[in-house]
């Protein structure tokens, strides 16, 4: 649409035309206050003191309402020959400049890479080079393909397009909302249809993975540490944006960690993880060492360590259980741990 | 000389993602000088020593700081000439929302934390608004949600600037800033004559001269009263 005419449009016209931006006039209504005429007409109407008052540059302000309408359009293509279905890491150098020694890691929609390394190791500076996009042009020299491609630089710019979402354990929820209220306000900030029925599927998701059900009217500062963490898994699966997820270490307590990966999986999500917990780091194809800020060596999680696996599965369900009858307030019987 | 204005409120990481972004520069052998403007107190001058850069401080004390600012930036601009650097910057707190540092044609620089709260970049007027560069700090403490939501919150007030995340404790983003902020073209050799983005708040009242008395006997100058409605309502 021709920038003068969409600029002549009323707030109304503008609003049944694009109902997406009904939102950006809610959040800047005090700005707009009249809707049967155009956004520079409201402008228009400040006197002088008034636009002083309320630090209304004219021309900035239009210009960047059109510059949120242009970004938002896009936003909204998003073409599906745009998704992320790979993620190539080539190699560059360590913090001693040597080579690193692996041909070319790529990882693919759906699978799992685990992270181990000391702390310090290197495993941010990883984590930033695929964020940024890195094409040889940071301190490790390594060089990112996007579905094997050189990719377009708007990853590294644009706000609304993030490639990386991130679940840590040190993260809270800060925001004075129940659980619908904050799923709806993240759901919004995306411009998403079909809300309600995005709402229940996270909550059921994420009580899956929880080891105690939450509600939908629970205030989400109210959470146990894993019905938080739960959720923040759950939303972040259904309704963030970005295609790869890196979790950094999730803890063992009131969650089911093997759910919670396989619900990311199910999301087409790419999937990247530091830890050092054998659970986790068994769970996933591949894991890359990282010493001394370089990328050591790349392992197949083996056969035999497959089996392994479900041995220290049984293990931790022992454990589970434990604390499990303790929270029921049970007294805990000597119990022999078969391992099979 | 390139000159970067870093702006935001108090408490929002400015300075911790100024240091990582001046380790980053130097490795670059770029030599990095620093002027904090603050109001009252600011110690963080000793945190830009030992990073063996070049720093001035500057209190505004009674002054709007932003006008403490303005006056005083040709003269911090001829300060970090003579000392050779080849990046200035300066840091400001952005105090009253109403804040608006920033100069036409130098790189302006937003900091701004996911813990201030979602309405918060609806809050900030020209100095978030007029910004080339937002950095987001602390998003390793709140969920994804909220660091998408309130990125989207900044990018409806400013959709125009680039947004950047960055972790003031790891420095995780800072050298990817450190490659947007140099540019040797960017040359200053004086302000003088360039002009500020926006006005910056105004009042020349009484009470900017020292009147602490109460009452509309003691107000002079430009006073402006809340509409109460009728009192007796």
């Amino acid at each position: 649409m021709n920038k003068q005419v969409f600029l002549e449009l009323t707030i109304e016209e503008t609003i049944s035309k694009y109902p997406f931006m009904a939102n950006y006039f809610s959040d800047h209504e005090s700005t707009y206050k009249k809707h049967t005429i155009s956004v520079v007409d409201n402008i228009a109407n400040y006197s002088e003191e008034e636009l002083e008052d309320f630090a209304i540059d004219v021309e900035l302000t239009i210009s960047l309402y059109y510059e949120y309408f242009k970004q938002t359009c896009e936003f909204l293509g998003i073409k599906e020959e745009e998704k992320v279905k790979s993620l190539s890491i080539l190699p560059g150098h360590n913090k001693s400049l040597e080579s690193e020694e692996y041909d070319e890691l790529t990882i693919s929609q759906g699978e799992i890479i685990a992270i181990v390394g000391p702390t310090g190791s290197g495993k941010s500076r990883l984590l930033a080079d695929i964020e940024w996009i890195a094409d040889n042009d940071t301190p490790t020299g390594r060089k990112i393909l996007i579905n094997k491609e050189q990719p377009d630089k708007k990853w590294r710019f644009s706000s609304g397009n993030k490639l990386v979402a991130q679940l840590s354990q040190n993260m809270n929820f800060v925001m004075d909302l129940t659980v619908k209220e904050f799923i709806e306000l993240h759901a919004a900030s995306r411009l998403i249809e079909g809300v309600d029925e995005i709402v229940i599927k996270i909550l059921d998701e994420a009580n899956r993975l929880a080891g105690e059900a939450f509600e939908l009217d629970t205030p989400i500062t109210s959470l146990s540490g894993g019905q938080s963490r739960a959720l923040m898994i759950a939303d972040t699966a259904i309704l963030s944006q970005s295609p790869i997820v890196l979790i950094d270490e999730i803890e063992n307590a009131g969650i089911d960690r093997k759910q919670a990966l396989k619900l990311l999986i199910k999301e087409e999500k790419i999937v990247l993880m530091a830890t050092h917990d054998p659970i986790l780091a068994l769970m996933a194809d591949k894991r890359i060492i990282i010493r001394n800020g370089g990328i050591d060596n790349i392992i197949n999680t083996t056969e035999n360590e497959k089996a392994m696996l479900s041995k220290l599965e049984q293990v931790d369900k022992y454990l589970m259980d434990k604390r499990h009858q303790l929270r029921q307030g049970k007294i805990l019987q000597m119990e022999e741990l078969h391992v099979h | 000389m390139n000159l970067i204005t870093i702006s935001g409120p108090p408490s929002s990481g400015k300075t911790a993602v100024i240091v990582k972004t001046i380790g980053a520069l130097k490795q670059r052998n770029l030599k990095v000088g620093v002027v904090k403007f603050d109001c009252l107190y600011t110690d963080d001058d000793i945190i830009y020593k030992k990073l063996d850069v070049p720093v001035k401080k500057g209190l505004s004390g009674a002054l709007c700081p932003d006008h403490y600012f303005v006056s005083n930036i040709e003269e911090v601009v001829q300060w970090g000439k003579a000392q050779k650097l080849d990046i200035l910057i300066t840091e400001s707190a952005g105090l009253c929302n109403r804040c608006s540092p920033y100069i036409k044609d130098v790189k302006a620089i937003c900091v701004i934390d996911n813990l201030s709260g979602i309405n918060t970049p609806k809050k900030i007027g020209p100095m978030l608004k007029a910004a080339d560069i937002v950095v987001i700090t602390k998003g390793d403490i709140v969920s994804q949600a909220e660091r998408e939501v309130f990125a989207s919150r900044v990018r409806q007030v400013n959709p125009k600037a680039i947004t950047m995340n960055i972790n003031g404790l790891t420095g995780q983003g800072a050298f990817e800033l450190s490659t947007l902020i140099y540019d040797v073209a960017d040359k200053i050799d004086t302000v003088k004559g360039k002009e500020l983005r926006f006005s910056m708040p105004a009042a020349l009242c009484s009470y900017c001269l020292g009147e602490r008395r109460i009452g509309e006997d003691y107000q002079m100058g430009n006073v402006r009263k809340m509409d109460l409605g009728e009192i007796n309502e």
